[in-house]
């Protein structure tokens, strides 16, 4: 079989995601950077299918590009974007935000510089990509009787956003 | 070079689990003439089957029935002025039907016609399909507001707040379908629409009857579902032309516009096609395992020429029954050719169900294979989109707050129950070993 793990479909992919995330932050109209995300959130889904991990990659598409953007878009377009974009674009807030990405880019200069050294220097074992997602179904729900890995940590997150539900109706209605 | 094609077609893979790129670029292509040719076909259904629900003839003036009639409106279609209104976004005005069109063909690679008859078969492909298919909610919002027009953005609102909704109930009753692949004896769990069809096959029972009737109520949801996730009627809320002209594709014109059209048919194609794979055997004929056997193989694979014959036999009918007035001279003609074609066609199959027959390893058993098991799944899709012409001339359509509370407070507890019932009902007797350990002891 012929991998798809190519360099040239990597490269396509990481330049897509970057000059699309550019692009998020660089647009005045907030829709123009919306649909710059979901680009960026589909190259990533496509590099998670590079990686071997179909599911990660369904899931993100179905969740973040299909779900998320869509109720993103659908407030985005409330705003007035006339007026929005006619605003300064930058405020008080810009030391702060220039220390914390001056932070980053040390984070990534020096996981860049050292990173070869900190990385285990066996090769990657290369996954079945056929029984990636009941990997990970044993994995958060544990196979064969026994709890899995992840299963505990799993359904702590799951209550935080029943809560999270919750809380929204509550705001939401005055009276239940 | 027939050594070459054998290969092919004895092969057990899909052209993307082998490897074969020119291969699945030419099933794409098929696949992708096919469903364009399907489109038209189903626009001419559509406006025949809805006169004759209204008593009216419909299109009857291009070709014989009105049968050239979508090809008239295809060449309109494409030589209209394409407008951009002023006000408009220009780029995003430009690439919303584009991005509803690439969302709604792209699920196609993972549509199984067959055990060896798709482009591929993903691990994960009915999340692949419901993700994608996702997408094509992105096209109809951002053309609405793109438009900068009062009826598209409220008609892209309905649509996007109805998509989002329904999607949860849709995904639950899917969830209770793949849930079933992995509670028969000796079967594990999978996404993958070719497997989830062949454990139909190993359990012995299509996922509509299994746990009667918990895959019959999980089915209903999804048929309920997907007429609101594509945006026809009775919940075509965002189009709603007696409210808001044409909805979120009112400052369309032209090529863009049937676009939209093409989109919003080949998603209808699409999720039909998942509830035939989930719930409806995907491409197994009737039966497959209690009438086995080369006789009834043989007495199965008769129904795709039977078909045709019995359509050759309607045009024929036609043919005869048209006024013998000159006017109707080529008519008449067009329509007997058309008979006569469909009849050729039906010759064919019969002669390769024959020849498949009386040979067992040859390419005619192998086309014979792939013929029945593409008929199949068409006409089971077929049903379906019949189905989408009757709701829409059956149903008036509902009001938007009506619309939501169905989905939410009928259609989601409804699923989200059959799959708590399903999980219970699948694991019973663990279940009844662990009360009965739990009384000893």
């Amino acid at each position: 079989m012929v991998p798809v793990a190519t360099p040239f479909f990597f490269y396509g992919l990481a330049a897509a995601a970057i000059i699309s995330g550019l692009m998020v932050i660089t647009r005045r109209n907030a829709v123009h950077s919306a649909l710059a995300l979901i680009v960026t959130l589909l190259s990533v889904a496509g590099l998670y299918l590079m990686l071997y991990a179909p599911f990660v990659a369904g899931v993100q598409i179905i969740v973040y590009a299909g779900g998320i953007m869509v109720l993103f878009l659908f407030v985005i377009m409330l705003v007035n974007i006339e007026r929005a974009s006619k605003e300064r674009r930058f405020n008080r807030m810009w030391p702060v935000g220039l220390v914390a990405s001056c932070a980053l880019l040390a984070l990534f200069l020096s996981a860049f510089s050292k990173g070869k050294d900190m990385l285990p220097r066996v090769p990657v074992p290369q996954l079945s990509e056929g029984i990636n997602t009941q990997q990970i179904g044993a994995l958060l729900y544990g196979e064969a009787g026994r709890m899995g890995t992840y299963t505990f940590a799993f359904e702590i997150a799951s209550l935080l956003l029943l809560v999270a539900i919750l809380g929204a109706v509550i705001m939401t209605k005055k009276r239940i | 070079m027939i050594q070459y094609l054998m290969s092919y077609l004895g092969s057990p893979l899909t052209p993307g689990q082998a490897g074969n790129q020119l291969w699945a670029l030419i099933y794409v292509m098929i696949i992708f003439t096919g469903v364009s040719v399907a489109v038209m076909a189903m626009n001419w259904l559509e406006r025949k089957a809805l006169a004759h629900f209204q008593i009216r003839l419909g299109p009857m003036r291009v070709g014989p029935h009105g049968l050239l009639q979508p090809i008239a409106d295809a060449i309109k279609l494409a030589l209209k002025e394409d407008i951009i209104p002023t006000e408009a976004d220009q780029f995003v005005f430009w690439i919303a039907p584009l991005i509803g069109l690439i969302a709604s063909f792209t699920v196609y690679i993972v549509i199984p016609f067959g055990p060896s008859q798709a482009v591929s078969d993903m691990n994960i492909g009915i999340l692949f399909m419901l993700g994608v298919s996702s997408l094509g909610a992105l096209g109809i919002v951002v053309a609405g507001w793109a438009s900068n027009s009062h009826y598209p953005l409220i008609g892209a609102l309905r649509s996007s707040a109805q998509m989002v909704s329904y999607e949860v109930a849709m995904g639950l009753a899917v969830v209770s379908a793949i849930m079933m692949t992995s509670l028969g004896s000796a079967s594990t769990g999978t996404l993958s629409m070719i497997q989830i069809v062949e454990s139909q096959q190993q359990q012995g029972v299509w996922f509509l009857f299994k746990f009667f009737p918990l895959g019959l109520i999980a089915f209903v949801v999804f048929a309920i579902a997907m007429v609101a996730e594509t945006n026809r009627a009775p919940f075509d809320m965002a189009e709603a032309e007696s409210e808001l002209t044409a909805g979120f594709h009112t400052e369309y014109s032209g090529l863009r516009w049937s676009l939209f059209m093409l989109a919003e048919y080949a998603a209808m194609i699409a999720v039909s096609s998942i509830a035939v794979t989930l719930w409806l055997g995907g491409w197994m004929r009737p039966f497959p395992n209690l009438l086995s056997g080369p006789t009834w193989e043989f007495i199965f694979s008769l129904f795709p020429g039977l078909t045709f014959a019995a359509l050759a036999l309607f045009a024929f009918i036609g043919t005869v029954r048209m006024p013998s007035h000159s006017f109707f001279k080529i008519q008449k003609i067009g329509l007997g050719a058309f008979g006569l074609v469909l009849a050729f066609i039906a010759l064919v199959l019969f002669l390769i169900a024959i020849a498949g027959h009386n040979s067992d390893t040859s390419i005619a058993a192998r086309f014979r294979e792939g013929i029945d098991y593409v008929y199949w799944f068409v006409l089971k899709v077929s049903i379906f989109m019949y189905l989408f012409i009757w709701y829409r001339a059956t149903w008036p359509r509902y009001r938007f707050d009506q619309l939501m509370r169905i989905g939410w407070k009928v259609m989601l507890p409804i699923s989200l129950g059959v799959l708590i019932l399903t999980a219970i009902v699948g694991i019973r007797q663990e279940i009844w070993q662990a009360i009965q350990t739990l009384l000893k002891g």
